[in-house]
């Protein structure tokens, strides 16, 4: 089932009273996720991707604007009556009942022609739980479960009512780093065998650019970048999906663009018919996009060298730096040899991998380089 | 080596005071036990009472249950306790469920006025509910005895706080399971929260079992009489003259049921008095 | 909010709301009411004018001067005694490891019991009757006292007795709260200290008493509040008729003016149920102060 969001807008009361007006926690959503597509809504803390999903879920009304499952307007249904499956991050299990109970919990308050026998019950938790593979655990309760084990629990209680549409609210954040991979292969593999629209909610992009089709990032309620994983790292619309997306972080630099040049401080790094207009730019560059070069055009000084075995680190500095730490990080194949004990280290620069921007919007300018890569 | 004599010494002062006030607790339950196993004759002729039973026996018992109706009290404490704290339970429970979980305006002024309600004496309003449930035709029945003591503040604020820490994901589940408020209260809420409900359920009933004031102000016929009444009304009338042991034995009958109570569950009245209780 | 959800609210709340209007809010005025209804007459529920009457007829009634006369002196002597005696026995308790649930558990069963009816064997133990003087009188003679009659003998001897079963039934709420103070004090100020050599009493006195402070306060304050309401305990020591046995307190006196054999004047009772409530809001105002000021 695809889901449509119309002009969406959220706005919650401040909760400062002195301050007054309102806060806008999503802000004028308008996009469609496409039927059986894994997708991620992936943003900093507070950016309002939780509130997206508790729109879609119903739990939230919206302020404005309109939410259709398939052709349904479902934007004045309750929770219950739109077909959502909902994972929460704390997994929200009951603790008093046994896993059994817990996934069978959703079935027992269907009314109506939907209502179920006992045995037909019994058959649907069965299955749901063989799908998350817990099966061996029925009897136990949530308290004598890994966090792992839970995280099924809470997808199998999703699934059992066999939504249109599964949401998952930061479904890994708690568990450790090794459980964390296994577990997010594991939603993929769900996802495909249910074919269900799935929606999940994350502040890491690792686990967003692993698993989903699609990517929705997120910034102060307002959407930024809708795309495919790649799409989003390789062609990011923004300085802020730019620098959001990538570890380690993209390096971003005071540039200027000057008679068919890309200029950072002195050096002109990069050469285009569309670099004119004389004006004040961010430029951007991936990591991986620095070619260690004795002739190249961006000289910085070589802070230091970090070797990881199958690449090289280069940190350096430059004038035009705008990273936190001050410093440019490169990473380039060990088989470049670089003297540590040098003091500078030129670089020519692999055009796909700079981003221009405009320096008040912060949108991308994009340009041709004529000699290619 | 001194050091360590000193040490034994001192602990076993110690223990010896701990041991004397013990039997200054206890003394007083085993004198009531001993005195209801002897009998009316003996009793009377011990003027040094002794400190054991010469010829124990049971026949005080059976005394305590046919000449005053004894059982009467029993059942009407029963039954005025169990009604008091049904009722009580589901005033209470509704009342900090809204509390808790329900947004509505002015939720946090109402609850604030009801804490306020806490620091009323009851002393000061028996006067008016003597007066009402007098003026009501309630005396002598057990509407009157129940109705004033069906609601705390106390406890609708302890239960409140305990259906507030269960967290906001369960009842947001909850509701996307399409589960209505009530039954999210009774499937979910009251199961988890079992344990202060446990701890509301005992610490009334010792209330209820004990009360005194309020029925010795709204009963004065015997077959209404809760069993604290009921012991004064055996002080004061029963059992012929000073028939002491009988008088004993009575007491043994209506204390043990709570100090049963007490011993099984012990660590959550202790816990729950310590939490909430007042008394002295 | 949907004007349903605030409906569905408020019903929630009824019960309570009901219930706790009816008898606790409505009381509460009420009773100011009465106190200045001057001549109220039960029966016709009919009263002359309205006034201070009603108060000084309170005030100067020799049975509310003795039934105040009795709560004071309940309260001055059992307060400290129960508090301190509370104190020894939690401290005592938190330093011995075998034995202590027993110890805590015989401790609490006062709280647990009747009073009425423990207070009937109280009285069979202290009364001295024609029969035989009693046991704690036996216990008097064998150290060479006289025997005294402690139920309907000297004021002395009686206010003896009541202010004992007062301890002994307030004890066990003061000796859980205290022994659960005690074990809440961190075990590392302890270790600290005795690292540092510091002598028991210097603890006690540095480190343990003013980190329990808090909860002493409270029981003191509670234990004012309840002794100032004393009432069942009396009754269960000397009878209904506490006027004629010289042993009513205020709380006595409130419920005597509203029935029994003296009763019937809901107004006086009312009277003596705000200069009660006065006295305890004055009392615990001050305590308050105090604790702060000392706690500060």
């Amino acid at each position: 089932m695809k889901i449509v969001l119309q002009h969406l807008t959220k706005k919650f009361p401040n909760r400062n009273k002195k301050q007054g007006g309102d806060v806008i926690a999503v802000s004028d959503f308008d996009f469609e996720i496409p039927d059986g597509k894994l997708v991620g809504l992936l943003g900093p803390s507070g950016c309002g991707k939780s509130t997206t999903l508790n729109l879609i879920s119903g739990l939230e009304k919206p302020t404005e604007g309109k939410i259709f499952f398939g052709d349904e307007d479902v934007t004045d249904l309750q929770p219950q009556d739109r077909g959502v499956g909902l994972v929460f991050q704390s997994y929200a299990l009951y603790p008093h009942l046994t896993v059994e109970k817990n996934i069978r919990f959703p079935l027992e308050n269907l009314k109506g022609d939907k209502k179920l026998s006992k045995e037909e019950m019994a058959e649907r938790v069965k299955t749901a739980a063989k799908l998350v593979q817990i099966d061996e655990l029925l009897e136990r309760k949530p308290s004598e479960l890994s966090g792992g084990q839970q995280q099924r629990v809470a997808i199998a209680r999703a699934l059992v009512k066999t939504p249109g549409v599964l949401l998952l609210d930061e479904p890994l954040s708690n568990l450790d780093a090794r459980l964390r991979l296994k577990t997010r292969e594991e939603i993929r593999r769900i996802q495909r065998e249910t074919k269900i629209t799935t929606v999940f909610v994350t502040h890491d992009q690792d686990e967003a650019m692993s698993i989903c089709d699609l990517i929705v990032v997120m910034k102060d309620g307002i959407m930024m970048q809708m795309a495919k994983p790649q799409d989003v790292y390789d062609d990011p619309v923004n300085l802020f999906v730019a620098g959001f997306l990538g570890t380690p972080a993209i390096n971003i630099f005071e540039g200027k663009m000057k008679d068919g040049r890309l200029f950072i401080g002195e050096d002109a790094v990069l050469e285009s018919d569309e670099f004119q207009n004389d004006r004040d730019v961010y430029a951007a560059i991936r990591p991986e996009g620095f070619r260690p070069d004795d002739n190249g055009p961006f000289k910085c000084r070589l802070e230091r060298l970090e070797v990881m075995g199958r690449d090289v680190s280069i940190i350096s500095a430059h004038d035009g730096v705008l990273n936190d730490t001050g410093l440019i990080r490169s990473i380039v194949d060990a088989d470049n040899r670089i003297d540590p004990d040098s003091r500078e280290v030129r670089f020519s620069l692999k055009p796909h991998k700079v981003f221009v921007f405009d320096k008040e919007t912060e949108e991308r300018i994009r340009f041709e380089v004529a000699d290619g890569r | 080596m001194k050091m360590k004599r000193a040490e034994i010494i001192k602990k076993s002062f110690i223990y010896f005071c701990l041991a004397l006030w013990a039997i200054i607790v206890l003394f007083p339950f085993y004198w009531m036990l001993l005195t209801s196993v002897k009998s009316y004759s003996s009793y009377n002729r011990e003027y040094i009472p002794k400190f054991y039973a010469t010829d124990p026996t049971l026949a005080n018992y059976a005394d305590a249950f046919t000449s005053v109706p004894l059982s009467r009290y029993l059942v009407n404490t029963l039954v005025f306790t169990l009604i008091t704290t049904a009722l009580m339970l589901i005033v209470i429970t509704l009342a900090a469920f809204a509390f808790a979980r329900l947004s509505f305006r002015g939720r946090d002024l109402v609850f604030t006025l009801f804490l306020a309600l806490m620091m009323i004496p009851n002393e000061l309003v028996i006067i008016t509910n003597y007066v009402t449930i007098t003026d009501l035709g309630l005396r002598n029945t057990f509407a009157g005895l129940i109705l004033p003591s069906v609601t705390s503040v106390f406890y609708i604020y302890l239960l409140k706080e305990n259906f507030a820490q269960v967290g906001d994901d369960l009842y947001k589940a909850a509701k996307v399971d399409g589960t209505s408020d009530l039954r999210y209260l009774i499937k979910v809420l009251i199961p988890i929260c079992r344990p202060t409900m446990i701890t509301i359920i005992i610490l009334k009933v010792i209330e209820c079992w004990n009360s005194f004031v309020w029925p010795r102000l709204i009963t004065d016929k015997e077959e209404f009489f809760l069993v604290s009444n009921g012991i004064q009304q055996i002080r004061e009338n029963g059992f012929g003259r000073e028939n002491i042991p009988a008088m004993m034995a009575a007491v043994v009958i209506i204390s043990l049921p709570l100090i049963i109570l007490f011993l099984i569950f012990r660590k959550k009245i202790m816990e729950g008095v310590a939490t909430g209780g007042t008394k002295g | 909010m949907d004007g349903k959800v605030k409906l569905k609210a408020w019903l929630y709340l009824l019960p309570a709301i009901l219930f706790l209007g009816a008898f606790l809010v409505y009381p509460l005025i009420d009773v100011f009411v009465y106190s200045f209804e001057e001549g109220y007459n039960f029966a016709t529920q009919t009263f002359f004018g309205t006034g201070f009457y009603n108060y000084s007829y309170v005030l100067r009634d020799p049975y509310f001067i003795q039934a105040l006369k009795n709560t004071f002196i309940i309260v001055i002597i059992t307060v400290p005694v129960s508090t301190l005696l509370a104190l020894l026995i939690s401290l005592g308790l938190s330093s011995i490891k075998p034995l202590r649930e027993l110890f805590q558990t015989i401790y609490f069963l006062p709280y647990v019991t009747n009073t009425l009816a423990v207070g009937l064997v109280f009285m069979i133990l202290f009364k001295k009757t024609a029969y035989s003087d009693g046991l704690v009188n036996m216990l008097i003679n064998f150290f060479g006292g006289e025997s005294v009659d402690f139920i309907t003998g000297p004021y002395a001897a009686k206010m003896f007795v009541m202010c004992l079963y007062t301890v002994w039934i307030v004890l066990p709420f003061k000796i859980l709260i205290l022994t659960s103070a005690l074990a809440s004090v961190p075990k590392v100020y302890y270790s600290a200290a005795q690292v540092d050599g510091t002598r028991p009493f210097r603890i006690f006195y540095r480190i343990t008493l003013p980190m329990i402070s808090p909860m002493i306060f409270y029981l003191v304050i509670t234990g004012f509040i309840g002794a100032f309401k004393a009432y069942s305990d009396e009754v269960a020591l000397f009878g209904t008729d506490l006027n004629s046995a010289g042993m009513n307190t205020i709380v006595g006196y409130i419920y005597d003016m509203l029935y029994g054999n003296s009763g019937g004047y809901p107004s006086f009772a009312s009277a003596a149920a705000i200069i009660l409530f006065a006295i305890v809001l004055t009392i615990t105002v001050i305590n308050l102060l105090v604790s702060k000021k000392v706690s500060v």
